[in-house]
Formats: C-alpha cells, structure tokens, sequence
C-alpha cells in the first residue's frame, strides 16, 4: 500500500515519543485499540492549573497509519485547552495525513484516544478534590 | 554490504523472476523468425513444429515430477489447475457422493472452490492442521465418510512452507477409494515430487514460482489407475478434452525450461538456499519474543516465516521499505485480517498480526541476508521503542488479563 508524505514523515519521525507519570494528578491517560485487531494507542496529556494541555506523549502499537495519526494528535493537542482537545474530529486527523478508506479507523482510534485522555484526567481532578 | 543492490526481494514464494535461460527459450517461439506457429495446426510445418516444442515441454515438466507426459494438462496456472482438478472430479464422481475434505491453511484458490462447490449442494469438511502446520492423518481418517469423493491437501504451504506427508495421505485416500488432489504450486525445485511413488490423483503446477513465466500452469491426471474430470473449458478439444484453447507455445516453452532447469540444479540450489536461510535464521532467532510459525524440520528450506511479538507486521514491513518481503497480517490487502493460516495454527491475533514470510530463491547472495538482518534488528527495536505493548510486557503485565475493548 502507497503511504501518503505526511504518513510517511510521522512514521519516520515520530514526534513526542514516550510516556508520562500515569499516577500523577496532572496526567491522564487514553489506551485505546486491541492488540489482537492489529492496533493500540496509548495517549497521555499533562495539563495544568488552567487546564491546558502543556505535554502529551503516545506510543502506539499499529500501522504507520496509526502511528502517523497518534504522533500528529500529540502535536495537535500541544497548547489546547481541554474543551478545544476534546473537540478534534477524526475526519480533520484522516483529512490532514490523507488516509485512505481502509486506514479511517486510525483516526477514529485517534479521536478516542484523546476522549479517553482528557476523562481519565477529569476522573483523576474529582477524586483528588474528593479526597482533599 | 556496500554492493548489494536496493530493494532486496526475499518474497520468491509471492513469484520468482523468469530465469534468463528460460526467456531466451520463451523469446525464439514468438516471432516470424522463431516457432510461432499453432501447435494444433497439422497441415504445415509451423504447426508441426510448435507441436514438437510443446511435447518436449511436456516431457520436461513430467520428468520432474516422474510422470507420463500423457499424464500433463497444460493450464494457465495452479489457481485454474485446483478449479479444473476439484471442479472437474467433484462433479465428475457426484454420482458416487458430494462430500470433500480439505485442509483450512490451503491456498484461497482451492477453499473459494471448496465454497463454489458448497453452493452447487456438495458438503466440506475443511480440517484443522496441527500446530505445527502439518495435518494429523488421523483426523483425516477420521474425516473421510461413505460418501467422500475427494481430498485436496496441498504439499507446501505458501505461507510457512510445511511440506505435507502426500505419500501418506495418497495412502489413506487410495485405500478408501477417494480421489486425491495436490496443489503443489510451490513445489517444484523445493522439494522432490514423485507421482511413481505418491498415491496422488491430480496435482496442481505452477511455472511463476520456479523461474518460469507467469500464465502458464500444468494438472496432472494419473491415467493408471484412470482418474477422470470434467472439463471447465469447452472448445476446441485440446488437451484430450479436459482443457481448451490453443496452447500458448512461448509460455509452455518456458514452463518446460524452467521445470527442466530445476530437475538439474534442484540439489545443489536447495543446499545452498538451506544454508541463506538457517543465516537468516540464526541472525534473528535471538531477538527477544520472537516465535517461528510452521515446523522447521518438514519444511521447504525456502522458506522462513516469523513472528516478532508487541510489534505490527505492516508497521515493520513499512520500515523494512527497501526489502521486499511479506506480512501475515493481511492489513497490507485491506482486508485487515490476520492471516488466516496463522490463525489456523492456533496462534493469537497479536502474533498473526506480527508476522513476516521471508522467501529465498535462486538470486538471493548472502550479502542480501546480511542486510536484511541487520535492518530488521533495527526496526524491531526502533517499532518495540513505540509501542506499548512492549512496555506492558516489560513491566511484567500480562496482555491477556486486560480487557481490550475490541473495535
């Protein structure tokens, strides 16, 4: 399968490779997927007092498709605030990297990536003010 | 490392080049200058001649699988050879039954006919292989009914290169009067083929994977005892009535030469083919969390198929761009499936979706496996450093008692 230049330059050069303290307060974290469909996606995004996305950080299990749309969102969420994040549609991520019909479910993974992130984050901020 | 020409092609089991002595024997049948004519043309010279270059062909592809040329169809390949051989028997024999066995790891050009044939109100009992990729022949025995007409099992799989016991199961098939079919496309040269000693019935050729040309296979038909098919190409006659149309001499020409080629240089290609292969081989075994699919020992030296666990095949085929190999997982065909013989197998998803087929041939060098060793340690490690699977694994997480939710 041909692989569209931006695909390509993610795959190559993946940015923001890597993981974050998944215990932290300031941390959620997104795993999506099933390795035994081919694909997982693991997102994670530290935010701070005003609720902006200062770092995000994925690893992903998939094709270079998945790869591509994991590594774009991580650049995409960079100085959003947790409302613009969680608003990224999965068709701006397939649009951007060109993907094929058969590759729109990495995007869609992608999208849920980022959903799961920011609830995690948000279930993490109401147990912490619980228990404060 | 430094002369080894980019991109390297380990898929010879996808197709092989056209040895350059076979084109050379396919080029002098094309042109006015050359043998042109219709072999079935018996009022002139050009037709005569065409004729004489298609029964050496037949004599040279009966030779290496040690049967009568009379016993050789010409086709257009092994996918037209299993329709014409399953087709032609099931239907041939429905009288006497409408039940098939058939194995579940066969090429797809024998189960979509297995499929056909359900269709048409025969029954199937598609068998499962062992782990190991071989069949069980109990189970096979086990299998076989009052109304059985047909087995097709393959001799080597195309995908993990298992070599099947033929001489076994035509054994079981003959001493329960069952017709036997083979596809053995990827036989010839790999490994011996011998229809005085095999029990087999009709057996499936394919030129494209022994350096022959594509568009040209054979059927073998066992007249002794007589085992009979109902032609699927009406026309002209040709072949005895069980395959029509006029015989494209250039491409049986080469057919002819290439199953030639192997007979002579089978044993000593093979034994160096081995030794490429168990260097490949060894070059990767000891990378952490990789697993071999398929027996090694009953298994044509051509082939290596590998699972690298916590890493996607179409991932790693993508950063292996300048090796031309090819992935189990079937993501690459849009399907998005795991390969289905792996899965046949009994292994997971995860490992089906991690697979490699690596396939060795005749113009492959030792520098080419050097390369292609070393970019594969590298890519694994570069795509494991990428994935999270990996890091579970490393910290001691079982991936099996996580609830994956599936998509």
């Amino acid at each position: 399968m041909a692989y569209g230049e931006k695909v390509l330059d993610h795959y190559e050069n993946p940015r923001n490779v890597g993981s974050l303290d998944k215990d932290d307060s300031s941390v959620g974290t997104g795993m999506v997927g099933a390795p035994a469909c081919g694909d997982v996606m693991k997102l994670q995004i530290q935010v701070d007092q005003n609720g902006v996305i200062e770092d995000a950080k994925f690893k992903t299990y998939g094709c270079g498709s998945a790869i591509a749309s994991s590594s774009l969102l991580t650049e995409w969420v960079k100085g959003k605030t947790l409302d613009q994040a969680s608003q990224i549609k999965n068709s701006e991520i397939a649009e951007e990297l060109a993907l094929p019909p058969v590759k729109i479910h990495c995007s869609v993974l992608a999208e849920d990536a980022i959903q799961a992130a920011i609830s995690d984050y948000q279930n993490k901020q109401a147990e912490h003010k619980k228990s404060a | 490392m430094s002369d080894t020409k980019l991109p390297i092609y380990l898929d010879y089991s996808a197709t092989t080049p056209v040895d350059p002595r076979v084109a050379k024997a396919m080029m002098d049948c094309l042109t006015l200058e050359g043998n042109f004519g219709n072999p079935a043309s018996r009022s002139h010279a050009f037709g005569w001649s065409a004729e004489q270059a298609v029964e050496k062909a037949r004599q040279q592809v009966a030779s290496l699988i040690n049967a009568d040329p009379k016993e050789i169809v010409w086709t257009s390949g092994a996918t037209e050879s299993n329709n014409l051989a399953i087709k032609g028997a099931a239907h041939f024999y429905s009288k006497k039954g409408k039940h098939l066995i058939t194995l579940k790891t066969e090429h797809k050009a024998v189960l979509d006919t297995c499929r056909q044939l359900e269709r048409e109100g025969f029954e199937v009992t598609y068998l499962e292989p062992q782990d190991n990729g071989l069949v069980d022949l109990n189970v096979l025995r086990a299998a076989i009914r009052e109304d059985t007409v047909l087995i097709s099992i393959m001799h080597v799989n195309n995908e993990i290169g298992v070599i099947q016991d033929i001489e076994a199961i035509g054994e079981i098939a003959r001493e329960n009067k069952v017709i036997f079919h083979v596809d053995a496309a990827q036989s010839p040269g790999k490994v011996k083929i011998d229809m005085q000693q095999a029990k087999v019935d009709l057996l499936s050729l394919s030129a494209h994977k022994t350096y022959g040309p594509k568009g040209i296979g054979a059927l073998f038909v066992r007249r002794k005892p007589r085992v009979r098919i109902e032609a699927q190409m009406h026309g002209g006659g040709h072949e005895r009535g069980m395959r029509s149309g006029t015989l494209a001499t250039h491409q049986i020409v080469g057919m002819g030469e290439a199953f030639h080629l192997a007979e002579l240089e089978m044993d000593a290609e093979n034994e160096r083919i081995r030794m490429l292969r168990d260097h490949l081989l060894s070059g990767l075994k000891d990378i952490e969390e990789v697993y071999i699919n398929g027996d090694i020992e009953s298994r044509v030296p051509h082939n290596l198929n590998m699972s690298f666990n916590f890493v996607e095949g179409e991932s790693l085929i993508m950063a292996l761009k300048d090796i031309a190999i090819s992935s189990g997982s079937a993501c690459t065909s849009a399907s998005l499936e795991p390969s289905y013989v792996l899965r046949a197998l009994g292994r997971d998803d995860e490992l089906a979706h991690s697979s490699l087929r690596f396939s060795i041939g005749r113009f492959t060098t030792q520098e080419d496996v050097d390369h292609a060793i070393s970019v594969i340690r590298s890519a694994v490690s570069k795509l494991r450093d990428l994935s999270p699977l990996w890091d579970m694994y490393k910290e001691g997480i079982d991936l099996k008692s996580i609830e994956w939710a599936a998509h």
